[in-house]
C-alpha cells in the first residue's frame, strides 16, 4: 500500500561557494533561514522539523511561496535528499517528475531516453519493450523520436518526460510544476493519465503556484513557509489560508493553527 | 513489487545503505551498461568512423612512439612495440578510470537530483565506459601481435585477473576521488595534472631495466604493479607472485578506504554535485 511517512525531517544546505554577504541578503529576503555563518561556509535551512503522512488516494498539494522549500521536500520524498535529521519511510514505487530539462540526455534520441529513464525509474529492458510503443504513442512525437532530443522543444520533452514517468504505474508519482508548460491537448491527456494514475490508488504529491491546478488535482494541501510546515488540510482551506496569509505576510505571517497529527 | 526506503539519519544504517546501493547498483546492470555505452557514441556523434577514432588514435601512437622509443632506448622493434601497445592501452584505462573516478557523480549533477537510483550506477558506469575503450584499444593490440607474429601462450589468460583488479581499483577510485570531488571541486583538475605526470615517471614507455639505478619512485608507485600484472600476460610473461601480492593488497585497501569514504558521505553526494 502506498504511503509516505515523513518524521521531523530537517534538511539545511550547505553552500560553499563565495560571497557570503550577499547571499545572506538574499536569503533573508525570501526562502530558507541561514541557520550559521561562519567565515568559512553557510548553511541554509531548507525543511525544520517537518512531519506528515500520506497515504493511499491522497492527492497532496504543495503550497509556498518561492525558496519555502518545496522542492527540496519533493526530493525528499523521492528519496534523492537524505534528511539530516529525521525519518522519512517511502512504501512504493516512486516517479518523480521535475524540472524536465535535468536529467534527460540531449544528444540522446527520444527512444534512448524512453529507456533511459525507464531503467532509472527501475523498470526491466523487459518492461520497457513491452510499453515503449505506448509511450510513443501517448507522446505524439512520431519520428522525432529518432533525433536527438536537443532538437526538441521544451514541450517535447515534458511530452517525454511524462510519458515514462506515468507509464511505469507509478504507485507514487511526485511533480513538480512544469505540467502547465505545454499546451492545452496535452494538458487534457496528461490530465487523463494523472486520473487514472489517482484511479489505481496511488500517492500524488504536486508543487504548483497554480491555485486552479492545485484545487483541480488535489484533495489535501500542506503549506510550507521558510521551510516549517504551518498548515496541513484540505485543499481549499489551504488555498484560502494561503492566500490570507499572503496578505497578512507583513504581519507576521500565518496565524492558522498548525493541524498536523 | 512495493519497495520500501527508509532514510533515518541515524548513523548505523550508513553501512547497510551503502552497501544496498552498490549491491542494488550491481545486480540492475542494464543502466550502466546503457549509460555507459551512450557515454562513448556521443562522444563520436555524426562523425563516420565512430568509436574508433580511439582505436585509430592509439594505433598513431603506438606506430610513433615505436619508432623514435626503441631507437632512444636501444630496444628491439619486435620486443618493444608489443610491449608498448600493450603498455599504452592498460595506462590509458588506468588514466581514464581515475579522471572518470573524480566526474563520477559531477558528470551526472541533473540525473542525481531527479531520479532516485543507486548512485553506486554511476561508479559502475565509469568503470564500463572504460572497459568499453579498452574493447576498442584491443584492436590495436592484436594487430601488432600479428604485425610480429608473436603469440603470447597461456599466460594470456592471467591478463583478465589483472583487468578485474584494476576495474576493482577504478569503483575504488569512484567512490574515494567521486565524493571528494563533489564536495572540492579544485580535485579533478589537480588528479588529471597529477596522473599525466605520473604517466612519465611509470614504466610505460621504458622499462624499469633502462634505469641505471632502481629509483623508489618506480618501486613504490602501485600503478606500475597493476599496469605490470596485465601488461606482462599480454606480451607472453608471466608476473612475479610478488606482483600479484602488491596487486591485490593494494586493491583492498583502496577498496576498503574507498567503501568507508562511500557509506560516509554517500547521504550528501546529492547535496553537493
Amino acid at each position: 500500500m502506498p504511503s509516505i511517512s515523513v518524521q521531523h525531517v530537517d534538511v539545511s544546505f550547505p553552500i560553499y561557494e563565495g560571497a557570503q554577504r550577499s547571499l545572506r541578503h538574499i536569503m533573508t529576503n525570501a526562502g530558507g533561514r541561514i541557520a550559521s555563518v561562519t567565515h568559512r561556509r553557510v548553511v541554509v535551512e531548507a525543511l525544520k522539523d517537518v512531519s506528515f503522512d500520506v497515504h493511499r488516494g491522497d492527492r497532496l498539494a504543495i503550497l509556498g511561496h518561492n525558496g519555502a522549500g518545496k522542492t527540496t521536500l519533493l526530493r525528499v520524498l523521492a528519496g534523492i535528499y537524505e534528511p539530516l535529521r529525521g525519518q522519512v519511510a517511502i512504501e512504493g514505487r516512486v516517479a518523480p517528475l521535475f524540472d524536465i530539462s535535468l536529467g534527460m540526455d540531449l544528444d540522446a534520441t527520444g527512444y534512448e531516453n524512453i529507456r533511459i529513464r525507464g531503467l532509472y525509474l527501475g523498470m526491466t529492458e523487459a518492461e520497457i519493450s513491452t510499453q515503449i510503443g505506448e509511450i510513443a504513442e501517448f507522446t505524439e512525437l512520431g519520428e522525432f523520436l529518432h533525433l536527438p532530443t536537443r532538437t526538441y522543444s521544451l514541450g517535447m520533452r515534458t511530452r517525454l518526460a511524462f510519458g515514462v514517468s506515468t507509464c511505469i504505474t507509478p504507485d507514487i508519482l511526485l511533480l513538480d510544476e512544469g505540467i502547465g508548460a505545454v499546451d492545452a491537448n496535452f494538458v487534457e491527456k496528461a490530465d487523463a493519465r494523472l486520473n487514472a494514475l489517482i484511479e489505481r490508488s496511488g500517492v500524488m504529491v504536486l508543487v504548483s503556484h497554480s491555485m486552479s491546478l492545485l484545487r483541480r488535482f488535489c484533495n489535501k494541501a500542506l503549506v510550507l513557509e521558510h521551510g516549517s510546515v504551518v498548515f496541513i488540510g484540505s485543499i481549499d482551506e489551504a488555498v484560502s489560508a494561503y492566500t490570507h496569509g499572503h496578505e497578512r505576510a507583513s504581519e507576521g505571517g500565518l496565524t492558522r493553527p498548525l493541524s498536523s497529527h | 513489487m512495493p519497495t520500501i526506503v527508509v532514510h533515518t539519519a541515524r548513523s548505523e544504517f550508513r553501512i547497510r545503505r551503502a552497501f544496498r546501493d552498490i549491491v542494488s547498483a550491481t545486480l540492475h546492470p542494464h543502466l550502466w551498461l546503457v549509460l555507459g555505452w551512450l557515454e562513448v557514441k556521443q562522444k563520436y556523434r555524426r562523425s563516420k568512423i565512430g568509436p574508433f577514432w580511439i582505436t585509430l588514435s592509439l594505433g598513431i601512437m603506438v606506430a610513433a612512439l615505436g619508432v623514435v622509443y626503441s631507437r632512444l632506448l636501444d630496444a628491439e622493434p619486435r620486443d618493444y612495440i608489443p610491449s608498448l601497445a600493450a603498455g599504452l592501452i592498460i595506462w590509458q584505462l588506468i588514466a581514464g578510470l581515475i579522471n572518470d573516478g573524480c566526474t563520477a557523480f559531477l558528470a551526472f549533477d541533473g540525473v542525481i537530483k531527479q531520479l532516485p537510483a543507486p548512485l553506486g550506477v554511476h561508479l559502475l558506469r565509469a568503470v564500463w565506459r572504460n572497459f568499453i575503450i579498452l574493447g576498442h584499444n584491443m584492436i590495436v593490440y592484436i594487430l601488432v601481435m600479428l604485425i610480429y607474429l608473436k603469440n603470447p601462450g597461456l599466460v594470456f589468460f592471467l591478463a583478465p585477473v589483472g583487468l578485474a583488479l584494476i576495474a576493482l581499483n577504478g569503483a575504488a577510485c569512484g567512490m574515494i576521488l567521486g565524493v571528494l570531488s563533489a564536495r572540492f571541486r579544485d580535485i579533478p583538475p589537480i588528479v588529471s595534472n597529477a596522473v599525466q605526470l605520473i604517466f612519465f615517471i611509470t614504466p610505460v614507455l621504458w622499462r624499469p631495466e633502462n634505469l641505471k639505478s632502481r629509483v623508489w619512485v618506480v618501486d613504490w608507485n602501485p600503478l606500475y604493479y597493476l599496469l605490470e600484472i596485465v601488461r606482462r600476460p599480454l606480451v607472453g610473461e608471466s608476473p612475479p607472485l610478488s606482483f600479484w601480492a602488491i596487486a591485490i593488497g593494494f586493491t583492498i585497501a583502496s577498496l576498503a578506504v574507498g567503501f568507508s569514504l562511500f557509506a560516509r558521505f554517500r547521504g550528501r553526494v546529492a547535496y553537493w554535485v
